[in-house]
């Protein structure tokens, strides 16, 4: 089959690889129909999330139809499905506790023993990552093998095109949750940085979940009108100091809530931020956490700070003093996609969440490499890409 | 073997005094009887003769116990002890979880020969004995005559709290033989069992609660 990989920074190709084939009971293998690139795919894209070979596979927001299933998959052939990134197994104690992406059992043993040291415990398996999370092959390819088939994927009805429910995989649920993490109030004032899919998608679900006001910070003038449309406050970091604004902008208290929808890339010229380049670019320090310190910065006392945004490392400069004497609560994580599937499938439904109105470019899977090189350099106008195998 | 049949003070533990190894391990195993109060302190403790605290012995800062090397690793599996203790105790199922584990041949209700994979394609046989069985609690045994490793260990399973299944810890204890082939063992056995004692668990753990072992392999025959 033909499948997106990654050779090192800046170099991926469209190469040809064995297909998959049932592995273990609960497996199915699905023919992709349609497949994004990941705002989280950029971050590999640039080489800084550690543990990923050349050749891995990338991918991990996919659908497709199931072309066959092991004997503990409840899956049948022919069946249309989104499937989430986070592999879980369902019966373990996370799993069991909605906790999707802290999953005890997908992420096999020996890639466990790489993410003791860097984060203290094992973390779970995502599709078409990093070998800190599982190595498992992603779905930018024309067929992916899903394990734990019969907890994961989310069989779509018939009628409704691929756009409209492909973002189930991971980045609409993972806006829901960092809005749900803010655990808003009637009133609220949200912050969300980073208007990019996860971001808009914030911006959405918080209005949805009853905020009074959703302010949008980027400096892309296209991302901006997005959120604008949506119903956001925007403001450009390029041209307003976005601490003051925040401030002015909420009466005097700050945002009850912030979103960091950027994580360890942020851009900007900020002097904690160059350092933080210059140090992520020789191999220190391996996150640039801008985004985190004014999330933090900014937010009111006794406020939420929610982070969806992608944190490999660890960061320095970290303002706990600012975090701790205001009395603030962070929350953040993998998506627990599974814990939102079916409520999210409803609401799209319903016609009460947006989804396509991001998506810039649709490409066939056999040019994903310029997706990804437009997608990282022209993030004004490519918003999102979605691939197309065997277009 | 004999188990925690005597404290031993964590002075001794510091000496590196030859004791038996798991009359150390004891100090985990009998943790209940051992209650010691916590005490603030602006700075390090600098007293030559510190008591011991309530960690498993196998977590000290020193990694030796007399002759014997020990790894030990636990694990909570959200399925009844019954059923971990039943499928361990078929010593035949331990390859399915166990990657080192070429053959298990069942000699008798007690006893098995394991066929154990080393470095660079060797192969180590260990015959063993069931020294010590409490259903649905231990399995215990000990390498007899015939072996080329001696060795002793055991699998424990008690409740987890608040019905989240049960607390599997396993414990081996080993005495790597004496010259060139020592040292060759010792290499086999100061790292990779140790590791792969960790793993095997965690693969214990998802066969039994997912029913198959996590692999991000695309083919089977890869």
């Amino acid at each position: 089959m033909r499948a997106l990989t990654y050779h090192g920074k800046h170099d991926v190709r469209v190469d040809t690889v064995p297909d998959p084939e049932i592995v273990n009971p609960r497996d199915a293998i699905i023919e992709v129909t349609s497949t994004a690139i990941c705002g989280s795919d950029l971050h590999l894209y640039n080489g800084v999330i550690p543990a990923v070979m050349n050749g891995d596979i990338l991918g991990h927001e996919f659908m497709g139809r199931v072309v066959e299933t092991g004997p503990g998959s409840t899956l049948k052939k022919g069946q249309r499905v989104v499937v989430p990134f986070t592999i879980s197994c369902g019966q373990c104690f996370h799993c069991n506790k909605q906790q999707y992406s802290a999953c005890d059992n997908s992420n096999p043993a020996e890639n466990q023993d790489l993410t003791t040291p860097l984060y203290g415990r094992p973390v779970s398996a995502l599709f078409g990552y990093s070998h800190l999370t599982g190595g498992y092959p992603g779905g930018q390819a024309e067929y992916v093998r899903v394990p734990f088939s019969d907890v994961g994927p989310i069989v779509i009805p018939e009628g409704h095109d691929d756009e409209k429910v492909l973002f189930l995989s991971d980045i609409l649920p993972t806006g829901w949750m960092a809005a749900e993490n803010c655990d808003i109030e009637e009133g609220d004032t949200v912050a969300v940085w980073g208007c990019g899919p996860v971001g808009l998608f914030a911006v959405q679900s918080a209005l949805l979940m009853g905020a009074h006001q959703v302010i949008a910070i980027d400096h892309y003038p296209r991302r901006l009108e997005l959120a604008r449309q949506l119903g956001a406050e925007v403001i450009d970091f390029t041209q307003t100091h976005v601490l003051e604004a925040l401030i002015e902008m909420t009466g005097g208290v700050g945002p009850d809530a912030v979103i960091d929808a950027v994580g360890m890339e942020s851009h900007g010229f900020a002097v904690d931020n160059l350092l933080d380049t210059v140090k992520q670019t020789v191999g220190l320090g391996l996150d640039r956490a801008h985004v985190l310190r004014e999330c933090i910065m900014a937010c009111r006392k006794g406020g939420r700070v929610s982070v969806p945004g992608v944190y490999g490392g660890f960061i320095d400069k970290f303002p706990l003093g600012s975090f701790m004497e205001k009395g603030l609560q962070m929350r953040t994580g993998q998506t627990h996609v599974q814990r939102y599937s079916q409520d999210l499938l409803k609401r799209i439904e319903a016609d009460e969440i947006d989804t396509t109105f991001l998506i810039s470019h649709r490409l066939p899977l056999e040019e994903a490499p310029t997706g990804y090189a437009n997608f990282y350099s022209q993030q004004n106008d490519w918003t999102k890409v979605v691939l197309k195998p065997g277009a | 073997m004999t188990m925690h049949s005597k404290y031993r003070t964590g002075s001794d533990r510091n000496r590196g005094a030859p004791v038996s190894v798991l009359a150390l391990l004891g100090l985990l195993a009998a943790g209940a009887g051992l209650a010691y109060v916590s005490v603030k302190r602006t700075q390090p403790y600098r007293g030559d003769h510190r008591p011991p605290d309530s960690a498993p012995g196998r977590t000290s800062r020193q990694h030796r116990y007399g002759e014997y090397a020990v790894i030990g690793n636990t694990v909570t599996i959200n399925k009844p002890r019954a059923e971990l203790y039943a499928y361990w105790r078929d010593f035949a199922n331990l390859g399915q979880f166990m990657e080192n584990i070429e053959a298990v041949e069942v000699t008798g209700p007690d006893s098995a020969t394991w066929r154990i994979s080393g470095p660079a394609g060797s192969t180590v046989t260990v015959k063993t004995r069931v020294v010590d069985d409490r259903p649905d609690e231990q399995i215990a045994w000990r390498s007899v005559e015939g072996s080329e490793i001696d060795t002793e260990g055991k699998v424990m399973f008690r409740d987890a709290p608040g019905g989240r299944g049960t607390i599997v810890e396993a414990i081996v204890a080993y005495r790597p033989p004496a010259g060139e082939m020592g040292r060759w063992i010792a290499k086999l056995f100061q790292k990779e069992p140790r590791v792969q004692g960790r793993r095997d668990l965690k693969r214990f753990k998802m066969l039994m609660e997912t029913g198959e072992v996590a692999t991000s392999k695309n083919r089977k025959a890869a």
